[in-house]
């Protein structure tokens, strides 16, 4: 993947998270290149599945999109960490510094720096949470081990919660309480399983999912502790969730 | 006897209420809160005793149902466990069927909602199945009464034969070895489970067989280390996820091996079912439908609620006419009667037409939609959607609304559902609401009562949330496909949950209203009056007839105006409370204790401890915020 793909993905992730749809003139202004690039860039994302365009509206990252993201966004932030606290470098410089060093950095040293950070939950300069690393442990007690002892899969996972209606995904591993994701593979979400996201409620709320000939509701909480593997584009972005606050 | 064990959703109850009439009764299972449907039928010179075990999808231990099922299977030993399985999603259900086989009971599969599978284009080889379970498969449609004669013969077949129990399916090799291995080890604990079972629950981390099994072989504990690493060294997962998985693979092989899928068609029903859960168009839907069933039950009930009323008052006109005046009539009347009488005219008029909405609604599946669309909305006060169908029905009654926080999973969503349930303003509520402050204050002020519980319900349900021990639990669960419901079905349930009401709800409500009125009689009343007369006179400001009038109230709220009106000597208000009075009295009755008939429920579900915690929070919230309500409308200048 190129570094400026990777750009864009970090820079809609970044306006996802806050549940705001990436407009062309945000994206824009944030990558400094001219809106007619941004244009044609994201019509590559999209034919590439990664994201869902509306014009007008502006660009919502598919389940697929969100695992690259997620990936490159955590590297980020463990890096901006790892350069305030450890480095002692001043905050307004980590972002920059942290954008160049989040290319080359690999996946392994990535989850050594997280280690060594002790797990850090968010990143210095403006408290975004790191995303969850996707390393098939159940907590970061079995980060160590998990390494040593395979090498560590670095798949490419994000959570089931970020995957978009028509988006197929293969569940790698969940993660969370003893029973609450029992529960869930009791449910028929166990490592392996195919499935298929048909809906999802808005204002954050459950995901209806197909898998093994029938349907299942999940919540959004529990469709967090899911991590899989997306296997296809998405369709439609009339899903868009808008947080709300009541 | 007979177990029914199966996931949600499969028919079970149907299969339950047509084999065995109207020869049950519900009670609980010793010593726990789990329902325990038990009834008999009488077939082929047998009395059959059948136990309707509680829907589950595992047996695990993380709820009581679960434990309560398993306990059962092994400690009871019935005669036969039949297993009612879901033929239209052969998979999921058979993923449960495997654990059953664990417990080697004498099983028969009850292949059930064969019409739905053939809608759905889904052929299933019986025979085949039955070789690989090696138990017999009776396939069935218990809506329309196919099958269940089949199945009592299997049963029958199956106690005569002396049938040996199932064995257990095999996992895939490498883990069998595992298995058959620890299983040896744990040999010697003493359980009533099989050796098998044992080694797969200790594998699993199951806390209760883990408590038995390391007290009485605490070097039991290594072996089974030892046998999750190697679990994990073939798998690659941890050994829960690997069992789970491998279970699943063997539902999985029989499942395709024995159906065929002949024409999926899509069912007109389809399009309906994703309407109904689309952003917006779900959203409309729901409303009018849940608008709806409001209005159609609280329009039914109170017409009918005050024709009753009307047939008692000439009935009781007709009573005095031939049993004269005096202290005994009265006392047979008022105080023998009266509680049957509110029961009949207040509760049931509006039970009876939720019990069939809510029973229409759980048995075309569109239940599970509104749950799928609110779960946001009701995250913010600690339980998550399907809590909220209750919660909207607590406007018509509050009783319907705690018996129906049993679709909650856990006891501790039911306790918070139930809670919050009544605390709703129900329409007895609404009567003195409107009656005192909308007639007299204007509807600002009466909005600003509904607007003040809201809050209150947010606040105090989070408080709850917040306070009981144990996990929030997210929302998972199946989304059945819609189908029309069958009038029998709907008409059974309805019943069934209205005789169970009826039952255990009226003799409280009776005594309660025997208990006041020979409080009354014996002149306690007064005396209670002028007793609370520092509450209600000293902190909110009331009349000293006032708590006379609360205490009545228990009974019935809306009874707060009558008799205020009757010792006052006025139905103008106006007169006798001042505008902050009337707020203060209006806020009061509106919260502080349930009325009788939902103690009497919420006793019946949660138990006598927890429905009179719920009662005294209740009046203290009420009692104390009046008292300051009061407060800040004298500083307010308003009197």
């Amino acid at each position: 993947m190129s570094e400026s793909v990777e750009e864009y993905l970090e820079a809609i992730y970044n306006f996802n998270e806050k549940g705001e749809l990436a407009k062309n003139q945000n994206l824009s202004e944030r990558l400094r290149v001219s809106p007619p690039s941004v244009t044609e860039m994201i019509k590559k994302l999209a034919d590439e599945g990664l994201v869902t365009y509306e014009p007008y509206k502006g660009v919502l990252l598919t389940g697929k999109g969100t695992a690259r993201a997620q990936k490159i966004v955590r590297k980020h932030r463990l890096l901006e960490r790892f350069l305030h606290d450890t480095l002692g470098l001043k905050m307004e410089k980590v972002h920059e510094e942290a954008c160049k060093l989040e290319h080359s950095i690999s996946d392994e040293a990535a989850a050594a720096l997280c280690d060594n950070l002790k797990s850090p939950m968010t990143c210095p300069d403006d408290g975004k949470p790191i995303p969850a690393c996707t390393l098939e442990t159940k907590d970061c007690m079995e980060c160590k081990s998990a390494r040593e002892v395979e090498g560590g899969k670095f798949k490419l996972l994000t959570q089931l919660s970020h995957l978009r209606p028509g988006e197929h995904g293969k569940v790698a591993f969940v993660r969370g309480g003893r029973s609450a994701s029992r529960r869930i593979m009791d449910m028929g979400l166990c490592p392996g399983t195919s499935f298929r996201v048909e809906n999802a409620a808005p204002f954050n709320g459950p995901i209806q999912i197909s898998i093994r000939d029938t349907s299942l509701a999940l919540g959004r909480e529990l469709a967090e502790t899911v991590f899989v593997e997306v296997e296809s584009g998405a369709t439609t972005i009339s899903h868009f969730h808008t947080p709300i606050v009541v | 006897m007979v177990g029914l064990a199966g996931n949600a959703n499969v028919g079970k109850s149907v299969v339950f209420n047509q084999l065995t009439g109207l020869h049950q009764h519900v009670g609980n299972w010793p010593g726990k809160t789990v329902k325990k449907a038990e009834g008999t039928l009488v077939y082929g010179g047998y009395t059959i005793d059948v136990v309707d075990l509680p829907g589950i999808y595992s047996l695990s231990t993380y709820g009581l149902e679960e434990m309560v099922s398993r306990e059962y299977i092994v400690v009871e030993h019935p005669d036969a466990i039949v297993n009612v399985v879901d033929a239209s999603s052969l998979e999921r259900n058979l993923f449960f069927t495997t654990q059953l086989m664990e417990l080697e009971p004498h099983l028969i599969i009850a292949l059930n909602q064969m019409d739905t599978a053939e809608k759905k284009g889904i052929r299933v080889n019986i025979e085949r199945l039955s070789d690989l379970l090696n138990a017999p498969v009776v396939p069935m449609t218990a809506t329309k009464n196919v099958g269940l004669m089949e199945l009592m013969a299997e049963v029958v077949k199956l106690h005569e034969k002396q049938t040996p129990p199932v064995k257990p399916l095999s996992f895939g090799p490498e883990i069998e070895g595992v298995i058959s291995k620890l299983a040896e080890d744990a040999s010697s604990v003493e359980t009533p489970y099989p050796h098998k079972w044992v080694a797969v629950k200790l594998l699993e981390g199951d806390e209760e067989m883990e408590s038995i099994s390391y007290k009485q072989m605490p070097q039991l504990r290594a072996s089974v280390e030892e046998a999750r690493r190697r679990i994990e060294g073939i798998h690659g997962h941890d050994a829960t996820s690997a069992l789970t998985s491998e279970r699943y693979v063997v539902a999985s092989r029989i499942a395709s091996d024995v159906t065929t899928i002949v024409e999926p068609k899509r069912s007109r029903l389809a399009n309906l079912e994703e309407a109904s859960s689309n952003r917006v168009l779900g959203y409309v839907i729901m409303t009018l439908v849940v608008l709806g069933m409001f209005f159609s039950v609280f329009t039914f009930g109170d017409y009918v609620s005050r024709l009753l009323g009307q047939g008692f008052n000439i009935l009781e006109s007709a009573y005095y006419a031939a049993a004269g005046s005096g202290p005994l009539p009265s006392f047979i009347w008022n105080g023998l009667a009266g509680g049957l009488i509110a029961g009949t005219t207040i509760a049931l008029p509006f039970i009876v037409p939720f019990y069939l909405a809510l029973s229409l609604m759980e048995d075309s599946g569109y239940l599970a939609r509104v749950a799928f669309l609110m779960d946001s909305l009701m995250h913010k006060i600690g339980l998550h959607g399907k809590g909220f169908i209750p919660m909207m029905l607590g406007f018509g009654c509050n009783v319907p609304a705690i018996l129906g926080s049993n679709i909650m999973e856990t006891e501790r969503e039911r306790l918070i559902c139930a809670f919050v349930s009544s605390l709703v303003p129900c329409a007895a509520r609404s009567i003195v609401i409107m009656g005192i402050v909308a007639t007299y204050l204007g509807i600002g002020p009466a909005a600003a009562l509904y607007l003040i519980d809201f809050i209150l319900i947010f606040i105090l349900g989070r408080i709850a949330f917040k306070t009981l021990p144990g996990e929030p639990v997210g929302l998972i669960m199946e989304m059945p496909a819609y189908k029309l419901p069958s009038a029998k079905i709907t008409a059974q349930r309805t019943w069934f949950r209205l005789k169970d009401f009826v039952y255990e709800a009226f003799p409280i409500m009776v005594v309660g209203n025997l208990v006041i009125y020979l409080a009354n009689a014996l002149g306690l009343l007064n005396v209670a009056g002028w007793v609370l007369s520092p509450v209600t006179v000293l902190w909110l400001g009331l009349p000293v007839a006032t708590g006379v009038v609360l205490i009545f109230g228990v009974l019935r709220k809306e009874l707060t105006l009558i008799l205020l009106a009757s010792i006052m000597g006025t139905t103008n208000f106006a007169l006798i409370l001042t505008p902050a009075q009337m707020f203060v009295f209006a806020f009061v009755v509106m919260l502080y204790v349930p009325c009788v008939a939902t103690i009497a429920v919420l006793a019946k579900e949660f138990g006598a401890r927890k429905a009179a915690l719920i009662s005294v929070i209740e009046i203290f919230v009420a009692v104390s915020l009046g008292g300051i309500i009061f407060r800040i409308l004298s500083l307010l200048g308003i009197h």
